[in-house]
């Protein structure tokens, strides 16, 4: 039975970095004055997830989350944050989609555009692990459509 | 009462049996709470019965399909005998747990509860034992209630007799939680719901029949309903067994082939038990694969089924107790089947279970579709272990050894 597993694999995908923001994550809590907020929540493991988002235009001006998960959908949720805060609907777009290419492992970890989320590319290999890494994301993606429309 | 007391070295040496364990030396599979490995015996019937006596049961008037139906009836006498149902027709093959509880939901449930009755089932439950309940009050206006749990994790019995009233029409809990391993004591609660009530009982055995004897007829309970493919049979079959005045007035649940006496234009009547309950071509050669499961069980013995995963856990609960940080949930090991469920620290059990994984240990991680226990344990989720007759002490090694090495992994701490 093939393990894909190795120690160094573990290392990788539980780097400090990840753990750090699993400890102390940033921008975590309830946004006053939200524009919108949305509710996620991963079934099949009980991850969850609510982000809440305020705009100018099709920007981001500011974002929390609240919720509990495991590492990866916390660590992810948390940089996330960071990344998107003061970016346009185009941006944010680009950043994601990107992200989404390096955990179906179709993109290299190198690109710059990602900043801290390269820390995440260990999930790569972690094809259980892939559902974690996205579940704010794809909040953040529901909340710029609800924007949008 | 179960013999539990007899000390026998944790090693049944089954894995032989066992073509996946086999052939995978390096595995330490401790999720059969989820789904039991399979030995050759039973994979060899299903291939037997579709290389000499595959047709249609109950259908051909030729020796072939006649063959077909003989096996399966065999199976069926088979698995009831295992389980201690005298009048085996009383035992309808189902998909499984799920589909015998929605059975009774449907079919007895849809017949017999109006507006202001009440349905009680446990905080202990199964989705399965769970949401079809809470759809039959929602559908019918009935109450829906749940019973609250002891610190311990054990069925309330006093929270539950102040449930019981005269309008309380369904008493339905599990024999053995499948998150935390509590068994239930079956004939105290039965001798309390009699007491107070005329309600029916509904017991989940899904994790009761695997894993010590089973003797349908002196339960107590009403219906019984179990799977298959956690005793070692195949996937896709199990059963559900009632008393036979209640099948007997019970509508059918689907209808369709074989299910039917004649079939009129303008009306239908059924036929008898257990095919009333059985719409359609049986899945028969599952039927004989779980005779064969319970041919080997039987082989094996009950008693030492229970035996061996009791020292099983034992011996994991020491060891895990001594893990700085780790937290055990469930009542005391004498109360608990083979199932350890545990967290540790803030590590969250699925990157317990992906650590685990890299040292070939196969756990659960999640809510174990037990959502309403998860959020009175107040946890998100935690990390299960379960054990059956391949396990052996190498097993909770690895075991050990993954938690340690997620702990290592873990204990980086800003500064």
């Amino acid at each position: 039975m093939s393990r894909p597993e190795t120690s160094a694999e573990l290392s990788a995908l539980y780097q400090e970095m990840i753990l750090d923001h699993y400890r102390r994550p940033r921008n975590k809590g309830v946004l006053e004055n939200a524009d919108a907020s949305v509710e996620m929540k991963n079934p099949l493991c009980g991850d969850e997830i609510e982000l809440q988002v305020a705009f100018a235009g099709d920007g981001v001006t500011d974002l929390r989350f609240s919720g509990r998960g495991c590492s990866i959908s916390q660590a992810s949720a948390s940089m996330m944050t960071q990344l998107v805060k003061g970016k346009n609907r185009a941006e944010i777009d680009s950043i994601r989609n990107r992200f989404r290419d390096l955990m179906l492992g179709t993109a290299s970890a190198d690109d710059k555009e990602l900043g801290s989320l390269r820390a995440l590319s260990g999930v790569a290999r972690f094809p259980a692990r892939v559902k974690c890494a996205l579940l704010a994301w794809n909040a953040l993606e529901s909340a710029l459509n609800a924007r949008a429309s | 009462m179960l013999r539990m007391d007899r000390p026998l070295p944790p090693d049944l040496k089954l894995r032989a049996d066992f073509p996946l364990l086999a052939a995978n030396p390096g595995l330490h599979y401790l999720d059969s709470a989820a789904t039991s490995q399979k030995p050759r015996a039973v994979l060899d019937a299903l291939r037997d019965f579709y290389e000499t006596a595959n047709a249609n049961p109950h259908r051909g008037a030729y020796s072939l399909s006649v063959r077909a139906t003989e096996c399966y009836h065999q199976a069926r006498v088979r698995v009831a005998q295992f389980l201690g149902v005298r009048d085996s027709d009383c035992l309808i093959f189902t998909r499984g747990t799920t589909e015998g509880l929605n059975l009774v939901a449907g079919s007895w449930g849809y017949a017999n509860v109006s507006s202001g009755d009440e349905i009680v089932v446990t905080a202990l439950d199964h989705h399965a034992n769970f949401v079809p309940w809470q759809v039959l009050a929602m559908r019918k206006g009935a109450r829906f209630r749940v019973c609250e749990l002891t610190a311990d994790g054990k069925i309330d019995l006093d929270f539950l007799s102040g449930l019981l009233n005269n309008r309380t029409k369904i008493v339905a809990f599990n024999h053995v939680s499948n998150a935390i391993g509590t068994i239930n004591p079956i004939a105290e609660l039965v001798r309390l719901v009699r007491q107070k009530t005329d309600a029916i009982l509904v017991c989940d055995g899904a994790q009761s029949a695997p894993h010590f004897p089973v003797s349908f007829d002196s339960l107590g309970v009403d219906f019984y309903a179990f799977s298959g493919h956690k005793m070692l049979g195949p996937m896709g079959i199990g059963g559900l067994i009632g008393k036979r005045d209640m099948l007997e007035e019970m509508p059918p649940y689907q209808t369709g082939g074989d299910m039917i006496e004649f079939v009129h234009d303008d009306r239908t009547t059924w036929n008898v038990l257990p095919h009333k309950f059985e719409a359609g071509t049986p899945n028969a050669a599952n039927a004989v694969g779980l005779a064969a499961a319970v041919e080997y069980l039987d082989r094996i013995g009950m008693d030492r089924v229970i035996a061996h995963e009791r020292s099983l856990m034992s011996i994991a609960q020491e060891r895990l107790a001594l893990i700085d940080g780790l937290r055990i949930y469930g009542p005391a090991p004498a109360e608990r089947s083979g199932v350890v469920s545990f967290t540790m620290n803030d590590v969250h059990p699925h990157d317990l279970a992906t650590i685990l994984d890299g040292e070939g240990v196969c756990i659960r991680a999640g809510h174990h579709c037990a959502q309403p226990l998860m959020r009175r344990l107040d946890v998100p989720a935690t990390a299960r272990a379960s054990f059956y007759v391949y396990n052996d002490e190498s097993d909770i090694d690895a075991l050990v050894t993954g938690i340690l090495k997620a702990r290592e992994i873990f204990a980086y701490v800003e500064t």
